[in-house]
This record gives C-alpha cells, sequence and structure tokens, in this order.
C-alpha cells in the first residue's frame, strides 16, 4: 500500500480483509482508513506515539504505554489486525492471546507474577501499596491454582479467563 | 455602515431596533449563502434582562445561525483579516465582547465585561458557548462555569448539525475561517436543527460547577451528544494525568473491595 493517499482501492481494502481473517467487513476498513488517516498527520502511512497520545481516551487509559509498544509503528494492515481482536466478531481465544501479549512485557511466551505485577501496577498507580498488590496477586494465584514462581502461558490465560465471560468488543462507526 | 458606527448611548430606539433587524437580515443572507437548512424549535428567546444564553459550539456559524433568528450579544475571540473587520464593524454594534486566549488577565476583564452587560436593561441578550471552543457535534466537552455563576437565569439552546449534508465542525487549527466557508458554500446544504430549551436557575444548594453540568446534560440529550469529562482545551494541549489517576484509584478502590470481601468470607467460614 506505499505511503497513505487519502484513497483505497479495492484491491487495497481487499488485501486488508485477508489479512484481518475477514474479521471486518469492507464498510469498517473504509471507516478505519479514513480515521487512520486523520491520526497519521504527516501521511507517514503509520501513526507515531505522539499521534496515538492525541486521542485523549488512549492518553488516559493506564495501559497506554503497554499498548504503545504494541501498536507503534504499525501500517494500516497490521493495525487493522490488531484491532480485530476487539471486534464483535474476533474468537475469545483471539481476544485472550491480545490480553496475554499486554501481560508479557518481555515477550518470551510466558507470564510470570512479576509480569502480572507489573501491569497491576499501571493499573493502580499510587492507589494501592506493593504489599496490597503482591497479597492480592499472590490469593488471586492461589485460588485459580498456581503459585507465586508458576510460569502463566497462553493456555493457562485460556482456561482462566475462558470462562469469565469476558467481554471487549469495539464497535467502529460505520458513516 | 454608518448605523453600525454609532455607539448605543446616541441610538434612539427605533434606530436600536432598525439595527436589530438589519442585522438579523444579514445573517439571513449569509445563512441563505450556504442553502442553510434550519429548524428551529422552541419558544424564540424573548429580551428580558437578567438571561443569558447559553449553546454547544461547533463553528462560528453558530452564531450566525442562531442570529438570524434573535440578535445575541456574543463573546468571541478576536480573530485577524476579514472575520476581524466584520467584527469591529458590523458585530460591535450588537454589544459582542472580545476576549484573547493569549492574554494572562484577560479572563478579569471579560468577567467584568460580561457583568456590566447583563445590567444593563437595553443591551441585546447575551449568548454564551460555555464549551470556550469549537467541538465536533459528536460530543460536549466540560462547560467552564464562568455563565453559570452570574446570578442570571440560562437559558440553553441546543444545535445539531445533520452529518449527511455537511460536517459543520471547524478545526481552526486546520483550516481557516475562509476555506470553512468555502466548504460550507460548496456542499448541497447545511441542515441544522436549533431547540430552545426551557430556562434553567440556579437551584439552591447547588454549585455553579453543577449547574454547568445540569445545563450540558439537558444540551446534550436534547441534540443527542455523547458528554466527555474533559475540557476543550484537549484541541492545544495533552490531558491532565488526574484522568488516568482517577481511573486508576477506580479500579484499586474495587480491588480492595473485593479483597475485603474474601477475608470477609474466610473470617466468617472459620
Amino acid at each position: 500500500m506505499g505511503s497513505a493517499s487519502s484513497l483505497l482501492t479495492q484491491y487495497d481494502i481487499e488485501e486488508v480483509q485477508e489479512h484481518c481473517n475477514k474479521i471486518f467487513s469492507q464498510q469498517e476498513i473504509v471507516s478505519l482508513y479514513q480515521r487512520f488517516c486523520q491520526l497519521d498527520r504527516n501521511a507517514k502511512g503509520f501513526i507515531s506515539a505522539d499521534e496515538f497520545l492525541s486521542v485523549p481516551e488512549f492518553a488516559m487509559n493506564p495501559l497506554s504505554q503497554r499498548l504503545l509498544k504494541m501498536v507503534d509503528g504499525l501500517n494500516f494492515k497490521d493495525f487493522v489486525a490488531f484491532l480485530s481482536a476487539f471486534s464483535a466478531k474476533a474468537s475469545m481465544h483471539q481476544k485472550i492471546e491480545l490480553i496475554f501479549k499486554v501481560y508479557d512485557s518481555d515477550c518470551n511466551g510466558k507470564v510470570s507474577f512479576n509480569d502480572i505485577l507489573e501491569v497491576l501496577q499501571d493499573l493502580s498507580g499510587s492507589f494501592m501499596s506493593d504489599e496490597q498488590r503482591e497479597q492480592v496477586l499472590s490469593q488471586v494465584l492461589q485460588e485459580a491454582g498456581y503459585s507465586r514462581g508458576s510460569y502463566l502461558l497462553l493456555d493457562d490465560f485460556v482456561k482462566v479467563f475462558g470462562k469469565s465471560g469476558l467481554k471487549m468488543e469495539v464497535e467502529v462507526p460505520v458513516d | 455602515m454608518l448605523l453600525f458606527s454609532l455607539s448605543d448611548k446616541h441610538m434612539p430606539c427605533w434606530l436600536f431596533s432598525l439595527q436589530r433587524c438589519l442585522v438579523e437580515l444579514i445573517c439571513g443572507f449569509f445563512v441563505a449563502s450556504w442553502t442553510g437548512v434550519i429548524s428551529y424549535h422552541g419558544p424564540q428567546p424573548s429580551i428580558r434582562p437578567k438571561h443569558v444564553f447559553v449553546a454547544n459550539h461547533t463553528s462560528m456559524i453558530d452564531f450566525i445561525i442562531l442570529e438570524q433568528m434573535t440578535v445575541f450579544a456574543v463573546i468571541m475571540q478576536k480573530h485577524p483579516g476579514w472575520v476581524g473587520l466584520l467584527q469591529r464593524t458590523v458585530m460591535e454594534s450588537v454589544g459582542c465582547i472580545w476576549f484573547n486566549r493569549n492574554e494572562a488577565k484577560d479572563r478579569e476583564i471579560v468577567a467584568r465585561k460580561i457583568k456590566n452587560h447583563i445590567q444593563g436593561a437595553d443591551n441585546n441578550p447575551l449568548l454564551i458557548f460555555p464549551e470556550g471552543t469549537c467541538v465536533n457535534n459528536h460530543y460536549t466537552v466540560m462547560f467552564k462555569k464562568g455563565a453559570f455563576e452570574l446570578g442570571c437565569t440560562v437559558c440553553p439552546i441546543a444545535i445539531k448539525y445533520n452529518k449527511i449534508f455537511i460536517d459543520a465542525f471547524w478545526n481552526s487549527k486546520k483550516q481557516s475561517f475562509t476555506m470553512h466557508l468555502v466548504q460550507l458554500m460548496t456542499s448541497w446544504a447545511v441542515v441544522c436543527d436549533v431547540w430552545y430549551l426551557e430556562p434553567q436557575n440556579l437551584k439552591p444548594g447547588e454549585t455553579p460547577i453543577e449547574f454547568a453540568e445540569r445545563v450540558r446534560d439537558i444540551i446534550s440529550v436534547r441534540a443527542g451528544l455523547n458528554k466527555v469529562p474533559w475540557d476543550g482545551y484537549l484541541k492545544y494541549s495533552h490531558p491532565s494525568p488526574k484522568h488516568t489517576e482517577r481511573k486508576q484509584q477506580i479500579f484499586a478502590e474495587s480491588v480492595m473491595r473485593c479483597l475485603e470481601e474474601e477475608s470477609d468470607k474466610f473470617i466468617l467460614l472459620k
């Protein structure tokens, strides 16, 4: 797709649709492209960290830095693939996989006690002490049948979240 | 033009009325130039002392749309170029109040001017856009409390543009007003709804900020806009960390509550 011109061809839309496993409709992809071009101020073909942070809801999200690492510099095709996890049509597995990647900050395929603790720090800020966070985490892990020293894999996440009735959905507005 | 350069003190009553009619006519022409199709709902505003009007803000044309029905005096940012010329001639005649965002002491000066204006019985009713900046007509941002602590009745006006015809949002960072007008004029039509809503007074025990929020609710519901908790100046800067902290606080409190409930259950079972 090269540099971001403001026009998408039918081929482009189909290519993007294939890449996200047809989770988004063609109309949704056109809407997303309009938004992408709005955010990508100087038509570089990707959205920089600063430009993401210009969306107030994103900047206010306590996990914004973690999400930024995952989306910074993505071109439109990969950006849509990333967003597809948030669609109502995405599978539970895909959603849980994204959550796993948020927790796995060192990207080594396993989530340790400290990894979860770091996410908890982002989520609770100065409103919980380190001891309280460790206490909560130990208790939660214990109840789920794990210990402090356990390393959680994607399958463990699937087991824990699979039955929780997780809802992580965003609607793409179509004009 | 001579009509507009006479100050209020020298004008007899009939001339004042004529001036108001002329301003309404000029605005009518302006609206017709971009094929404005405007539906007004609700009772037309009446000129009474101690009444201010507030409306949500999308573009400078909001003012013109409202002005063609009833002449208001409005609080506006001084603009350069031909807009500034119009401001100095036509709009000065209706008693508009100017402010300058970049001046430090400006807020106090404007507050004083507002107070003086509403005391005067002959002045045109004051129209204030409490959002303080243009917003995209999907949301309303936090209202500034200035209009709500004047001890006056506040009459809300809701404005909603029909997006099918034109996106009327004027992003002053991206477009000059001239380009914005050209865009409006070359589109099919500007279709919009204006609702004049029931005048509101400060309730006993209500702070001006709560009053502002209540009026924002009324306007947002009527025009079908979402309310967001940040102020209009995010166009110019990043959100303050206190919004993130608020979210962290909500999360932390809910986790601590769960922890307490778990430990209470544990104690009960022992």
